[in-house]
Order: C-alpha cells, then structure tokens, then sequence
C-alpha cells in the first residue's frame, strides 16, 4: 500500500467545534465525497485502466519466454536419448545420429575463447580499478569495452575471417574461438572492474599499511575479495559466447565429424551446437528439423545452467 | 649493520622486480584491449579498400546483388536493417518500457500484499518478504529473455511464429491489401515474422536499462508528487517518466543499435530478397543477414565486397551506440545533480 492510497484511505472526522471562537465549522464547504476513490472520475478511472493496461502488457511479454521454453521441451524432448550426445549428425535422409561433436566443438572453441579473453581482461580490470579518474588510457580502455558490448556479433566473425582465415587459408576452431574472445571480452572488463572496485577500501588500506606492494596487495587481498564478481561476469561471458552463431559461421564453420579424428588439431573446420541448429533448420528433412529442436534444448540447458552458476557467484560477492 | 632479525623489513629486491613487472604487465594488457578494438576497425576497414575503390559510392544505390555479373549494391539490405529495427524498436519500446514501469512502481509488490492482506497473512514471517521476492523474480525472467541465443528464437520463429501469424496475415492482406503496409501475401519468412522476433530481443535490454533510469529518480519527487494529490499515473506521467526521459531514450537507442546489428533471427526470418518494400509480409534482407548467409560460400574476390558491406554496418552500428551511450552517460550526470 503506498502513501497515496493510505491518505485517501484514512477516515476524516471533521475538527471539534473551537471552544473559544464561535462555532464555525472550518470545512462546512468541503465536500467530503469529492476526496474518496471513485471510478466515476476520470482521472481515477484513467489511473485503473492504465493499470491494468501495463499488467498486461508485462505478461504479454512474458508469453514468448514460457512459448520458447514449451516448445523446446515439447519437440526437443521427445528425440532427447543418450544418442544425441554420443553420436555424429545423420547425413540428408538418414534416420537416428546426434551432435555430439557439435557439443565437443562448441566446448573447446569456449574454452581457447576463454583462454584468450580472461587474462586479457581481468589485467585490464585490475589496470583499470588501479587507475586515477581521469586517466585517458582507462577512458579508452573503458570506451572500447562499451563499444564491444554493442558490437555486432556477426563483426566479430568477419573480424576472425580476415585476420585467421584468409591469411591462413582455412575455417578452424582457433578462429572461432578467436571470434567469441572478442565478444567475452567486454563483458569481463566491465564486471571484473566493478567487483574490483567493489572491494572495502578499509581491506586494501590495511594490505598497504602492512607494507605489502601494490602487487601484493592485487594478488592476495583485491583479486581473492573480487573473485565472486569476477566469476559472475565470467559465467555471463561463457553463457553468452555459447550460444552465438553469427561469428561462428565462417571462421570454424560446421563438420560431421569429430573433432581429433586423426590426431589433436584444432586447425581444421569444427562443429557448433549453434550453426548446427541453423543448418539443420533450414533442411527439408523432418530428422534434421527434430535434431535441431534437441540441439535448442540442450544449448539453452548449457547456456541457462552457465547463466544460474554465474548467479550463485554474484551472491557471494563482498559490498562495501 | 642492517638488523635481520626484525619482522619489518622493506620488499626484497625479487618482491621490487614482481611488482613492477606485474604493473608493467597489467598496462601492457589494457594497451592490449584497446589495440584490439583499433585493430578489429581498421582490419575491416582495410579489407575493404579494394572494393571501396571498384564500386565507390555506387555501392549504396540501387537494387542487385549478382555474384556472377559482380554487380552488387546493398541499398535493400541498408533500407531492410532500418525498417525491421525500427518496426521492432516501436513494439520493443511500448512493451520494454511499460514492463520497466510495472516493475519499478511497485505494481507487483502491491497486488501480491493486498492478496496476501484479505486472507490476513501479510505480517506472517513466510510470506512477508514475498511481495519484494515476487518482483525480483519477474525482474529476472524478464532477464532470462535475453539468455536465449538467437538462432534458438529464429528456431522458434520459423516453426511457431509464421505458422501462427501467417492466416492471420493473409487475411488482412486480402481485406486491406490496398494499403502498401499489407501489399502482399506472408509466403513464409517476411518481415513481420523477423520484426515480431527482433522485438522480444531487445526487450529485455530496454526492460533493464530503463527500470535502473525509473528506479535513480530521487523518491522524494514521488512523494512531494503524492503529497499535491496526485494519482499513481499523474506521479508517472508527469513526474517520474519525465525525470527518467533521457535514461529511457538511451536505452531505445542502444536497443536499436542491438537490433541493427542483429543476425541469426533475422538470417532465419527475414526471407533474404534484395528488394525494398514497405510491406510487412514481403521478404527482405539486412546487412548483417547478407554477410551470414553470403560468407561461408564467398569466392575469395567477393571477400572484398562483404567487406565493403560489413564496414557499412560497423559504422552505421558504432554511430548509434556511442550516440546512446553519451545520452546514457549525461543522464546519469543529470540524475547524481538531482539528488
């Protein structure tokens, strides 16, 4: 109930007769139905209909939520088997096959995405946490990491082809992994720099007053504190990378086999959960369609489990 | 003679060597990070000389995209990027932010006490946090919208949304068919199917951004709006959604920049035909469509052209996100003045 409603609510007595002066009623002229809630008035009617208007505007908005989730279940579920995940994607008219090295893929491009942008940026974080105001290299830092987040995935992509495929003339998950990076990357500026500054100045104030180094400090006392944020923002980044196609589609492209079929190589075209969900979609064939629903499912499983354990983390996160 | 036994003492040299070291190394990283946005620009950027030299301005105007004349123009694309993304923008915004204010004026929370009040459960310990649990929850959800991959919602388009919408659409094709908006039959992908997706994409961002801009307006405007008499809407109207104005088109317009540059939904639903039209149920096309589906199969002298195309989309995209995010940043300035 908010104050609003409590002051139209509240019953109103009309003030006892002044003993001294003479009696006169001060609001013998206030009509007392005027200030009740009506819905004759238009600018109370107007206030219910609104309303209710923006309630159920929200659930509508929540209807293509409930819609997606339904229908994964619905279709992905019905092929979802151990088969899927063990098994390679079934060639045109074939019956049965899975994805899972489309599940491998998509894991090692993750991880080397990872493995490039996570140093990258939580030095850059602890640069940017350490650094003055009005340091123009942390405004640049902080400037390219609000353009990243609003960057076209598909430039990332076109980005990795430049730079990976055409120079070394062939689609690898080196060059998709090198894509995601780019879009992890900012997330995990902008997070790491906030958990980092986030850390009670009393903590570093006392790391410094012991004599440790500023490094010493960083290391044992800033980083270990932040770490929960940090997480946080990783997690989202991972979750992110995941499920993007666009830079994915022409720098590791998609292949029906496995991965290390003849040997460790990350140099050669690698399959995605993601491109093989948009390939097999746009086929004729009713059993890559069903994959493609199982393929959903399990990519927003991965993707929602990510997104859960990243806020598990962010509870854990020390305030000032 | 220095006193070793003391348990104070200075950084070792070897500690001395980590720290500056360890200082150069963080520097050397956020050099690193910005280089690599530099370097992503100009990589395109340089790729795409070649072609800028061969079609020059020409690029933009007119309709054909033939690899096998090597004629290519990509006005279509151009016009079809604004037109979806502003279609979608218009619907993105209507629900976003009536979502945001249903969220941070406390409807939830209000409904669910009064619930709770009749049946005389609103001071019980197990429920009395749940009206503030509820809102976080649907806060969340409204979150988790942006979770889902893309190419999971254009899945999600081709099997349900086009099935659904496509009688529908035929019908008023066939009854309003005289208004060019409904000038043609839904086949299948169109641009209604593409916009209607785009839209719940970038709900979520214009959800999250302005709830935090309604949510910064100083509480004592609300009161002091209340305190005149005002109703809950006169409050929103002319007090809050004007005080939060620059917060909200902020977040349109980085919403808008998402959808610009949004690609799956659209390589799935939008129907890829180089032709400009202003009806909702033809096919189209965008640029960052053109580049997914045009890419993988590029012949290594078109390369150049795809180039010249995505060079087109990075600039029209970093124009309207750094524009909203400057709107973004002087509204925050505005909101710490008003407090």
């Amino acid at each position: 109930m908010n104050t609003h409603d409590a002051i139209l609510n509240m019953e109103i007595k009309p003030c006892p007769p002044d003993p001294v002066g003479p009696d006169i009623n001060p609001f013998s002229d206030v009509d007392f139905s005027e200030l009740e809630k009506s819905l004759r008035r238009p600018r109370t009617l107007i206030d219910v209909l609104l309303s209710n208007l923006v309630s159920a505007m929200t659930v509508v908005a929540l209807v293509p939520l409930f819609s997606v989730v339904l229908m994964l279940l619905w279709h992905g579920g019905q092929r979802l088997s151990l088969d899927v995940f063990t098994q390679l994607p079934p060639a045109p008219m074939e019956e049965g096959g899975g994805f899972g090295n489309a599940i491998l893929g998509t894991i090692i491009m993750v991880a080397l995405a990872g493995l490039i942008s996570i140093p990258l940026g939580i030095l850059s974080a602890v640069y940017l946490a350490q650094s003055s105001p009005e340091s123009p290299l942390a405004g640049a830092v902080r400037f390219g990491a609000k353009i990243l987040t609003g960057f076209p995935s598909i430039l990332a992509g076109v980005f990795a082809y430049g730079v990976l495929v055409l120079t070394f003339g062939g689609y690898s998950a080196i060059a998709g992994g090198v894509a995601l990076s780019i879009l992890m990357l900012p997330t995990i500026i902008l997070t790491a720099e906030d958990s980092i500054r986030m850390v009670p100045a009393k903590m570093r104030d006392a790391a410094i007053g012991m004599g440790a180094t500023p490094t010493q400090t960083t290391l044992m006392v800033l980083l270990p504190t932040a770490m929960p944020g940090i997480l946080t923002g990783i997690m989202l980044a991972i979750a992110r990378a995941a499920g993007e196609t666009a830079p994915l589609l022409f720098t590791a492209l998609f292949s029906n086999y496995w991965l290390f079929r003849g040997g460790f190589d990350l140099n050669q075209p690698t399959a995605s959960l993601a491109v093989l969900i948009y390939n097999f979609a746009g086929m004729p064939f009713d059993n890559q369609v069903n994959l493609a629903w199982v393929a959903a499912l399990v990519l927003v499983m991965m993707v929602l489990i990510t997104n859960l354990i990243g806020q598990a983390f962010s509870r854990r996160q020390i305030q000032e | 003679m220095p006193d070793t036994n003391q348990i104070s003492r200075p950084p070792t040299r070897s500690q001395e060597l980590v720290d500056t070291s360890f200082r150069w190394l963080c520097l050397g990283f956020a050099w690193l990070s910005v280089l690599t946005v530099v370097f992503i620009v100009l990589e395109i950027g340089m790729n795409a000389v070649p072609a800028m030299r061969q079609y020059g301005l020409g690029f933009l105007a007119g309709t054909t995209w033939d690899p096998n004349t090597g004629q290519f123009v990509i006005l279509p694309e151009i016009w079809g990027t604004l037109y979806t993304s502003f279609l979608a923008l218009i619907i993105g915004t209507a629900f976003g932010v009536a979502a945001a204010i249903f969220l941070s004026e406390g409807f939830l929370a209000q409904a669910v006490f009064v619930v709770l009040k009749t049946f005389k459960l609103h001071l019980h310990p197990m429920f009395a946090k749940l009206p503030d649990q509820m809102e976080a929850l649907l806060k969340n959800l409204i979150e988790l919208l942006a979770a889902i991959p893309s190419v999971v919602y254009g899945l999600w388009g081709l099997f349900v949304i086009i099935p659904l919408i496509r009688p529908a659409c035929n019908w008023i094709n066939l009854k309003l068919g005289w208004i060019p908006l409904f000038g043609t039959t839904l086949t299948g992908p169109g641009v209604l199917p593409a916009v209607i997706v785009l839209s719940i994409m970038i709900l979520p961002t214009i959800t999250a951004i302005s709830r935090g801009a309604l949510v910064a307006v100083p509480p004592k405007l609300r009161m002091a709006a209340y305190g005149m008499g005002a109703t809950r809407w006169e409050t929103i109207l002319a007090v809050i959604l004007p005080t939060a104005f620059r917060g909200i088109v902020g977040a349109v317009i980085l919403a808008f920049g998402r959808a610009l540059g949004e690609t799956m939904a659209l390589a799935m639903l939008v129907g890829n035909a180089n032709r400009i039209s202003v009806s909702l149920f033809s096919p189209a096309n965008t640029l960052a469509a053109l580049l997914a589906n045009n890419f993988p199969e590029a012949a290594k002298k078109d390369v150049g052209v795809l180039m010249y195309a995505a060079l087109v989309l990075l600039g029209i995209t970093l124009f309207v996100n750094i524009i909203g995010s400057l709107i973004l940043q002087r509204a925050s300035a505005a909101q710490e003045g008003a407090k």
